[in-house]
């Protein structure tokens, strides 16, 4: 497990080690969501897009 | 390079990483395929080609000749317009992708959708389409309640509503006429069919229904959306099943689909919708098929026609 903060709360998460670019993580505490991506090796996470009304299947 | 590969290479295109995208991965590493990820959102089209494909973490520009996604791409977005046109750019770059530009189109549209069941005959519930707040109060004042509301763009049941009453029906028309979307504008308005708590999810491949399942409401719940919490049981593919499954895909114009179907008490089989992107996480929980696999042949099999 890697340890990144929320960026909104600060709460510290856990992302799996093997998480691909892309991948969602969510904060359990404020529910923002985000992209796992990575630079340079390291895990880092940007905010996620937020639902659309043409999401779906 | 595996046997069976030839060095075919395929890209799965994805905006949201969802538990099926990474099984597509997988599958088609294991089947030997040169298989990437490609997140849409580093995406650039040109006249030219694709410009640049930053999901590699190198800020090359490629040469425009198309061939960086590789011979075949799975588009797999969860937002239907940005698939949708992303197919269009790979379509025209004579890039074969999954689904068909026109199919993106039907499906994610249930007004297109249902008026592509209905030109060839599919079964499905009574559709009425209005383009004003008058006509479409009248429509359901005159049908009678309830009448169900659809959004015709959208899934996982999102504001589809079963209108109890005409107080109802002025409510949701009226938000709707508030909404800056134009599509808000358009009225989707269906028969309220009467079936038992369940529908019927079948995910059709090529010209093969290759796993079907009940998906049975969540406590409280009326619409059978997994999505909603909906639980999914297998279901046996009977003739009948598989005949009108084969002929919904068809109507839309085939390729990887999720059919949605319910069982009306009096007429039997409604095909009430057609999904482009099909998830199938809760169907493969309950179905022995391994169905990104099957997907990931059907992409191969599109690869050498
Ligand atoms: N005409 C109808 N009569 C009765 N129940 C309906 C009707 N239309 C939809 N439902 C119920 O509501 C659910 C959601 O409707 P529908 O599938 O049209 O919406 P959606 O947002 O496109 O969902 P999906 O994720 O399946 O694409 C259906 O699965 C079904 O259980
Ligand atoms: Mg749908
Ligand atoms: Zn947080």
């Amino acid at each position: 497990m890697v340890k990144v903060r929320c960026l909104e709360c600060d709460r510290e998460l856990n992302v799996p080690d093997d998480a691909v670019d892309g991948e969602i993580v969510t904060c359990p505490d404020c529910g923002a969501n985000y992209e796992v991506t990575h630079s340079d090796g390291k895990i880092t996470l940007k905010p996620a897009e937020s639902i659309g009304e043409d999401w779906g299947e | 390079m595996s046997n069976g590969s030839n060095g075919t290479s395929i890209s799965i295109v994805f905006d949201r990483l969802r538990w099926e995208e990474k099984e597509l991965l997988d599958k088609a590493l294991k089947l030997g395929y040169n298989a990437r990820l490609v997140d849409a959102k580093d995406l650039v089209f040109s006249t030219d080609g694709i410009l640049k494909d930053t999901n590699t973490n190198t800020s090359s520009i490629y040469k425009p000749d198309g061939i960086s996604l590789g011979d075949i791409v799975i588009q797999r977005c969860i937002s239907h317009y940005r698939g949708l046109y992303i197919t269009a750019c790979l379509e025209s770059l004579g890039i074969p992708t999954i689904n068909r530009y026109s199919v993106a189109e039907t499906c994610g549209n249930k007004l297109l959708c249902s008026l592509a069941l209905a030109k060839h005959d599919v079964p499905t519930p009574s559709t009425y389409f209005a383009f004003s707040a008058e006509k479409a109060i009248d429509i359901a004042n005159g049908l009678g309640y309830p009448i169900v509301f659809k959004p015709i763009v959208g899934s996982w049941g999102r504001l589809v509503i079963p209108v109890k009453d005409r107080e109802m029906m002025e409510s949701i028309v009226e938000m709707r006429e508030e909404m800056p979307n134009p599509l808000s504008k358009i009225y989707y308005l269906q028969e309220y069919v009467r079936r038992p708590p369940r529908d019927i999810r079948a995910i059709v491949v090529g010209d093969r229904v290759v796993t079907a399942v009940y998906r049975y409401a969540a406590e409280g719940e009326w619409k059978t959306n997994i999505a909603r919490g909906g639980k999914a049981e297998p279901c046996p593919i009977s003739k009948e099943l598989e005949d009108i499954c084969l002929r919904a895909a068809a109507a839309v114009g085939g390729g990887v689909l999720g059919i949605d179907i319910m069982e009306d008490e009096a007429r039997g089989l409604l095909v009430h919708e057609v999904n482009n992107t099909v998830e199938f996480r809760g169907a493969a929980s309950v179905s022995s098929i391994d169905i990104a696999q099957e997907i990931v042949s059907y992409a191969m099999k599109v690869v050498r026609a």
